[in-house]
């Protein structure tokens, strides 16, 4: 027996459970009543779908620039030599991401509301109660809260690995910190920002379930529609060329970052 | 030496705006008074309370047997596929990795949605088995992605030695290949095991009748959460902290490996 | 040889969550609203049949309807309204109920016994009924509410809930406006839109949600919110600053039925778990739990004056007079999706 055999049982389940499944939604977003037709793409094109995605992008976009302004200096001072018991900070910062998200979210939830405690302090102090919940700002701040450890470890992880002998040979030539940082460590950390730029900006485009509790149902993100159209709504077909359009956005994303990736060896994963 | 200090400053603030939620869960898991509004003094009711809610109980062990039914069965998948991937050629080869990156790329609601889909076309009920199912899919890839590493770094002339030597194809396995790519395994393994149990969106899709966790958890937060669940989150933080600190202690002694996988939420 | 057995472990895999239901004496799979039953009935139940009860929950009726159309076989005990109910029989989803099995349907109101939607009775036993209104807190707002114009009102800015049900919300808004809650006209459905979205652009709105509603209100989070009777009779048991009003320009009224889903797997469990339901004692124990109307003659006679005498759980006739029933919309259905994506996506 050859031993590529053995990927025999696996490659049966992949095509049961992912290849099967996909077609099933090309096949149901390019019909209608089972015929053939590109109407689930084109109603896409009405002016409140076409808002929604570009919401959508725009809160991504806004998501990740966010993460990296904040993650960025996380994982350069995580990564510094001079940092003591850098290890256990490292550890300190995984911890949260292992947390069940919703139960985190749902914490914000209770220092956002009105009556929450963040409120009761502003109260206290005499400025008053403020619109926390239910605004753009709080959905923008539940994504940036749930990704920023996804920004931070990919330029962390490749700024621990880099050649320190680079930025001394600069520093040696006469280069000052700023210098140092914008031509050698910048550069080199490239390829951590690209996959952390990924893997910030993919989940916070499709998410669902952040706007819908920090949002109070107010704002309407690409992955409410499709969950809408699905579980409300009940047109699959819809539904389906939604689905392919986002893969499709996912999949020309992933294409352009790996473009900019100066070292892109990985096979197309995400990390 | 300020230049440390207010880097010090930068991540310390940092740190406390991500464990800001968790600590208000922490501290509320032992107040008396039932809502959020009052401080009733400390107490571990909400803890004795816990183990005596049901729905929260079916909840867990739903969410451990699924994700460690799942482990098992990615595994054991998952390692055998890797061993056949490494040894096929060229276009077989690309076909199996593709397929393989494709669901990890994929977002998790479109893969929620088409496993869904597909239940429905089945006519599963969706429930416990179909979630088993659904998670066994997102978790091979995890699997096959640690141990293929370790396949690459082998020497491929063990395994041909070993049947050389007269071993059965099945003997070698076992005692030639297997014990070089455990720590491949043990990784994939851990990660196919924390994937499953943080999983919500997938979940969310592909079963109606049992929940797990997460989807209690989302549930509840539609409407009231009980005071128990802050309770429950308590534990499940020194859960989480207990684990990571195996985890790390195991990683320090093997040698430093690529940077966890992380799944979208 | 490895692929049979991986043929047989997949096979094993599927059996596993199929046996482990089947393993009980029997089992009914109940799908009713979220927050819509007492578990002590639920328990009571398992404990006389001995039939395991799969508890599966929803939000609003049209969710319900997507998972019942994909597989009704899934659900034994559905819970829809009215207008669903015309919608399930039209598309033929309901199985007829063999009323000998339901022997405490006897115990149902005259009036619900052969509601327009459901003429003949053949296929729902009615579980419960009310109305929708609003549930304001008297300290945060200057007059007393009795219009639904109160919640277009710039004085009320970021302080009202709006429902995230799509029937509720632009029935509300065509009444405001002075149609029918079943007005299906362009012109009606354009004015409702553009209303909905000027309340939401304007800031009035703080939220769309459904069962936070209550909890949110108690808490005193907003000065008002579009609700389900019981919702707010619910609430103001616990928060005495709080009213309720069906406005002065009418509003829905409604009953949500059990009935059977074509194909149900469990029929005989269904039958017994609907009956049961319409035993006197549960259905006090039901309508002590969530605060809507009973249809069940031999629960009310259980109640005491002062709890009949509570107008927002049994709207006096006038309050019942000014409200009508949703209607099923066949295929305009698409159009009002098409408003509340509108309203939902507008900023």
């Amino acid at each position: 027996m050859k031993r590529s055999s053995f990927a025999a049982p696996y490659g049966i389940w992949m095509l049961v459970f992912t290849i099967v499944p996909v077609f099933i939604i090309v096949y149901y977003a390019f019909t209608m009543g089972g015929a053939v037709t590109l109407d689930n793409f084109r109603l896409f094109l009405e002016p409140e779908f076409i808002g929604i995605l570009t919401f959508s992008l725009w809160l991504a976009f806004l998501c990740t620039l966010l993460c990296l302004l904040f993650g960025y200096p996380c994982a350069l001072f995580l990564a510094n030599r001079d940092m003591r018991r850098a290890t256990l900070f490292v550890v300190l910062f995984v911890i949260p991401m292992w947390m069940n998200f919703l139960l985190r979210t749902y914490a914000w939830m209770t220092l956002l509301e009105d009556t929450g405690l963040i409120n009761r302090f502003l109260e206290w102090i005499g400025v008053g109660r403020r619109r926390l919940m239910y605004t753009e700002n709080a959905v923008l701040f539940g994504l940036v809260y749930n990704f920023l450890p996804f920004m931070i470890f990919p330029i962390y992880s490749v700024l621990v690995r880099s050649d320190r002998n680079l930025e001394e040979a600069a520093q040696d030539l006469g280069a000052n910190a700023w210098l140092v940082f914008l031509r050698v460590t910048l550069p080199l950390s490239l390829p951590g920002v690209v996959s952390g730029v990924s893997m910030v900006f993919m989940p916070a485009v499709t998410t669902f379930v952040i706007p819908r509790l920090l949002g109070g149902g107010s704002f309407m993100m690409f992955g409410d529609l499709i969950e809408n159209q699905f579980l409300t709504t009940g047109d699959w077909n819809f539904g389906s060329a939604l689905s392919l359009i986002m893969m499709a956005l996912i999949f020309i994303s992933l294409g352009i970052l790996h473009r900019f990736n100066p070292d892109a060896e990985s096979n197309g994963a995400v990390w | 030496m300020v230049a440390r200090r207010l880097r010090m400053v930068y991540l310390l603030a940092i740190l406390a705006f991500l464990y800001a939620p968790i600590i208000v869960l922490i501290v509320y898991s032992f107040n008396a008074a039932e809502t959020r509004a009052v401080w009733g003094g400390w107490s571990l009711k909400w803890y004795a309370e816990l183990f005596r809610n049901k729905g929260i109980m079916d909840a867990l062990s739903v969410t451990l047997s699924v994700a460690a039914l799942a482990t098992i069965a990615s595994l054991t998948l998952g390692t055998l596929a890797a061993i056949g991937m490494h040894s096929m050629r060229g276009g077989m080869r690309q076909v199996f990795v593709q397929v393989t990156n494709l669901p990890m790329m994929m977002p998790d609601i479109v893969t929620g949605i088409s496993l869904m889909v597909l239940f429905i076309f089945a006519k599963a009920p969706r429930g416990y088995g179909t979630m088993l199912l659904a998670h066994i899919t997102f978790d091979v890839p995890y699997v096959i992605f640690s141990v293929l590493p370790r396949l690459r770094r082998m020497n491929k002339h063990l395994y041909e030695a070993a049947l050389d030597l007269g071993a059965s194809p099945s003997v070698a396995l076992r005692r030639v290949i297997l014990p070089e790519i455990m720590p491949g395994m043990v990784t994939g393994a851990l990660l196919a095991f924390t994937m499953s149990l943080d999983d919500f969106v997938i979940s969310y899709f592909t079963s109606v009748r049992t929940a797990n966790l997460s989807v209690l958890i989302y549930s509840m937060t539609r409407r009231k959460v009980p005071p128990t669940v802050n309770a429950l989150s308590a534990i499940m933080f020194v859960v989480v902290l207990t684990l990571l600190l195996i985890q790390n202690l195991r990683e320090a002694r093997a040698e430093k490996s690529k940077p966890k996988g992380v799944r979208s939420l | 040889m490895r692929l049979r057995v991986s043929a047989i472990l997949i096979i094993a895999v599927i059996m596993l969550g199929a046996a482990s239901a089947a393993l009980a004496g029997g089992e009914v799979n109940v799908y009713n609203w979220e927050d819509y039953i007492s578990e002590d009935a639920l328990a009571l139940f398992e404990e006389e049949t001995g039939i395991t009860v799969n508890y599966m929950r929803f939000t609003t009726n049209e969710d319900m309807l997507v998972q019942v159309r994909a597989d009704p076989t899934n659900y034994d005990v559905i819970f829809p309204s009215d207008y669903i109910i015309e919608r399930l029989v039209s598309e033929d989803l309901l199985e007829e109920l063999n009323w000998e099995n339901i022997p405490n349907m006897s115990y149902t109101l005259d009036w619900l016994r052969n509601p327009s939607y459901d003429p003949e009775g053949r296929f729902s036993a009615p579980y419960m009924w009310g109305t929708v209104g609003i549930l304001y807190n008297t300290t945060m707002v200057s007059e007393p509410i009795d219009s639904w114009a109160a919640m277009w009102d710039a004085q009320y800015k970021n302080n009202v809930f709006m429902m995230d049900s799509i029937r509720d919300t632009i029935g509300v808004t065509l009444k405001m406006l002075g149609y029918s809650m079943n007005e299906r006209g362009q012109e009606a459905l354009d004015a409702v839109k553009d209303k909905l979205i000027e309340q939401k652009r304007t800031g009035i709105v703080k939220a769309y949600q459904v069962d936070e509603t209550k909890d949110k209100m108690i808490a005193g989070e907003a000065a008002m919110g579009v609700v389900w009777s019981g919702d707010a009779a619910y609430a103001m048991g616990y928060n005495e600053d709080l009213a309720y009003v069906v406005p002065k320009e009418g509003s829905n009224v409604w009953v949500d039925g059990m009935c059977v889903p074509k194909g149900a797997r469990n029929k005989g469990n269904a039958e017994a778990f609907i009956d049961f339901m319409c035993r006197p004692d549960v259905a006090l124990m039901n309508f002590e739990e969530i605060w809507y109307c009973t249809p069940n003659a031999g629960a009310i006679a259980l109640l005491d004056e002062e709890t009949l005498g509570d107008e927002t759980v049994f709207p006096p006739q006038d309050v019942v007079d000014r409200c009508e029933f949703f209607q099923d919309i066949a295929s305009d259905i698409t159009r009002f999706n098409r408003i509340w994506l509108a309203v939902k996506s507008a900023r």
